[in-house]
């Protein structure tokens, strides 16, 4: 089965059983090569990067975006925390060819251009990659790793969950079947 | 000598021992209810239960050094920061899998209590009377007659949300209401009674999480934390239920860090007369005595403590003259099922965040059908919106995803298959004659694996949860196997069964050790056979029943 459904079906299993899944993902690695990369750090030039990294990905709008929810540093402590050396090589990767690849394609560098031009490049690169434009199979993973880790810090982010999402800690109350009007937020976890 | 001496000694204190307590002290006995673990006090000790989503570091995902330290428990979904010091230190308690064995074990007060799956459902006679009518394994000494009555007993106290569904095959219990369906679920529910002319159901989920209050507990918050204790007593465990009872009684003594070696047996009377514990922090040997002793210590462990008590009378151990004893080990197979996505409903949503779903009763097998296996399989399942997780491949980066993933995605719904597991002989545990524990005891050897007649129905399991939601209109519909080792059901049973013959089982009818009268199983070891039901229910109702026995035979002086 492919990986949507597994995930749904999992997130349905652990929904029923009263876990507190933030991300599903989790479960899908079920192998866990030990193996990392010893004293993995990152500087503070490399957390603004991944910063906007994040913020190409969930921009601000009328709503904070990725940066303002302190994206660069979720990343880098997942990145140490929970990836293998595989993983954490593919991250690493991704962050220093994206870097050049972007150089090369808007001659200027990343950390000078506009939002919108690193989105339009990250939307190119990704749009690329699953088309399979590339040989090398290393960039669509760290694509996906981007977005995932993007995705995961900011919405479980008190901005994501609270501004993005409606966070509500005790509802004290289960209405099983109320109105939806589109744009109306969806709940938080 | 023993340190001190009580009416009752209770070992363990999940789900089954923490009734063992309250029933006996309740009865008047001075009971000292042993743990193997570190006290968890009710809501003090619940230290992520109120805790926002950003305040947990790695916001629920498994860190490397978490699957390093959980070899077995990373397996499933189990492992999870927010609890984390709930489960057993593995390299602490380790365990030998002679074939593939998942053994999740909760070592601190309240045990598996705290993060249990809370579903309850009755066993009904189609269970009790299966083994006796199709010659497997041994008869039940009880029907569902007999328990009938300490179902309605524990139901009353514990507090069950569930509809009277009036299903032969699923005995209605004393319940509070149901949580409600939301309006996916209402649709599918009546899609699948009319394509299956009724004999398909698709009821509320009968969950052991109070939807009204009961006396210092405020009730289900709808928050589905419970795998974190909750601060509301939304949820049935020892702490919020049955340990407050017990204490308020005046007759009760906790004693954690309580590893118990061994039950001392006096040949002679052909009793046991206490136990013999390590300390699991200093290492210091105890003894207590009592009168009549409980073991709860969950199915492999009670099976365990048997093994290595009056060995000098029977080598492998007290209960073991049946030849039964760590014998027909069964759990529930399950991970495989179907789910898909339903069209519609994009202006319906819900309120909350409700610990439970829908629940399909077994269907195989009942009446004149048969399979190309018997017993049979049922289902838990829910439907929901998808969240900011759903996936976005072909989505743009940007402010339109953004704004696209703030909002509830389309709606999905999945159930999961739990199997009945028949009691092989052969499904086995043992202690190894090398391999000790970090306090000197045999560790287990596990020697278990599901056969023939589970696979066959692995397939109906999977097909026909395909086929229900296919039924009912959901599109995409695929099925999924994600694969079974023993154990992974947590809710291992069999090592101590109940029967009619001190030759064929350890215990009779009253969980009464046939080899010393004055020893109680009611833990999962009691269970003769395993229907296809979530079993702590039926350990509830067995473990009130045989208390009130005990405290009747006591009076009578006859233990």
């Amino acid at each position: 089965m492919n990986n949507i459904n597994r995930r749904e079906a999992i997130k349905s299993f652990v929904l029923m059983m009263g876990g507190t899944m933030v991300g599903a993902n989790v479960i899908l690695t079920g192998c866990a090569p030990e193996d990392r990369i010893e004293d993995l750090d990152f500087s503070e030039k490399d957390l603004a990067y991944m910063d906007e990294i994040g913020e190409a990905i969930i921009p601000a709008t009328d709503i904070p975006g990725a940066k303002a929810a302190g994206i660069g540093g979720f990343m880098a402590m997942m990145v140490k925390d929970t990836y293998d050396r595989e993983q954490q090589e593919t991250f690493l990767k991704g962050l220093n060819e994206t870097k050049s690849r972007f150089k090369d394609n808007n001659d200027k560098a990343f950390m000078d251009a506009s939002v919108e031009e690193r989105t339009a490049f990250l939307n190119k690169l990704k749009k690329e990659a699953n088309e399979g434009f590339y040989e090398d199979e290393d960039i669509p993973k760290y694509i996906g790793m981007f977005q995932d880790l993007t995705l995961l810090g900011y919405f479980t982010s008190e901005i994501g969950a609270s501004q993005a999402l409606r966070f509500v800690e005790t509802p004290g109350r289960y209405d099983p079947c109320i109105d939806y009007k589109k744009g109306d937020r969806a709940w938080a976890i | 000598m023993a340190d001190q001496s009580y009416d009752a000694i209770v070992v363990g204190s999940g789900i089954s021992g923490g009734w063992a307590a309250k029933e006996l002290t309740e009865k008047g006995l001075k009971v000292l209810l042993l743990e193997r673990g570190p006290m968890v006090e009710h809501v003090k000790d619940y230290k992520n239960a109120t805790k926002a989503p950003w305040e947990i570091p790695h916001r629920g995902r498994r860190t490397v050094e978490m699957l390093e330290n959980h070899p077995n428990l990373r397996r499933d979904y189990v492992l999870n920061e927010l609890n984390l010091d709930w489960w057993a230190h593995e390299s602490d308690s380790p365990y030998i899998e002679k074939k593939p064995f998942t053994w999740f074990r909760g070592y601190q007060l309240g045990g598996r209590s705290l993060l249990w799956g809370r579903q309850s459902y009755r066993l009904g006679d189609i269970d009790f009377e299966a083994n006796a009518k199709q010659g497997i394994a041994v008869d039940w000494p009880v029907r569902y007659k007999d328990l009938a009555p300490w179902y309605s007993y524990v139901e009353k106290f514990a507090g069950i949300a569930g509809n009277r569904d009036g299903l032969p095959e699923l005995p209605d219990g004393e319940f509070m209401p149901a949580m409600p369906f939301n309006c996916v679920e209402t649709d599918v529910a009546k899609r699948i009674k009319d394509k299956f002319g009724g004999a398909r159901h698709m009821i509320h989920a009968r969950v052991a999480n109070i939807t009204q209050p009961l006396p210092g507990r405020p009730g289900c918050q709808y928050r589905n934390k419970c795998s974190l204790g909750c601060p509301f007593g939304g949820y049935f465990s020892t702490q919020a239920s049955t340990l407050p009872a017990a204490e308020a009684t005046g007759n009760l003594t906790i004693r954690p860090w309580s590893i118990v070696h061994k039950l001392i047996y006096d040949k002679d009377s052909k009793r046991a007369t206490g136990v013999e514990i390590v300390d699991g922090e200093d290492e210091s040997v105890h003894e207590y005595n009592a009168k009549i002793i409980f073991l709860c210590a969950s199915a492999i462990n009670t099976a365990s403590i048997l093994m290595r008590s009056a060995t000098d009378v029977w080598p492998d151990g007290l209960g073991s003259s049946s030849g039964e004893l760590g014998n027909n080990v069964m759990d529930h197979h399950f991970r495989l099922g179907a789910n898909g996505t339903v069209d519609g409903y994009e202006d319906k949503y819900y309120f909350g965040r409700r610990p439970g779903g829908f629940y399909i009763p077994r269907f195989r097998n009942l009446g004149n059908e048969k399979r190309d296996y018997v017993r049979g399989f049922g289902y838990q399942g829910g439907a929901s919106r998808s969240g900011w997780s759903r996936n976005v491949a072909e989505l743009q980066f940007g402010p339109e995803m953004k704004n696209l993933l703030t909002e509830p995605g389309p709606w999905s719904i999945g159930m999961t298959a739990f199997g009945e597991i028949l009691p092989y002989h052969d499904n086995k545990i043992t202690l190894s004659k090398t391999e000790k524990d970090k306090w000197g005891m045999y560790v287990l050897e596990m020697d278990c694996e599901i056969r023939e007649n589970e696979n066959k129905m692995r397939v109906d399991m999977m097909n026909d949860a395909a086929e229900m939601l296919e039924a009912a209109g959901v599109k995409n519909v695929s099925t999924y196997d994600n694969g079974y080792t023993f154990g992974q059901g947590i809710h291992e049973m069999g090592t101590a069964r109940m029967g009619r013959d001190p030759k064929t089982s350890v215990l009779n009818g009253n969980n009464q050790v046939w080899d010393a009268k004055n020893v109680f199983v009611t833990d999962g070891a009691a269970m003769t056979s395993a229907a296809a039901q979530n079993p702590s229910l039926t350990y509830m109702a067995l473990t009130a029943r045989a208390a009130d026995f005990a405290v009747n035979e006591l009076k009578r002086r006859n233990l």
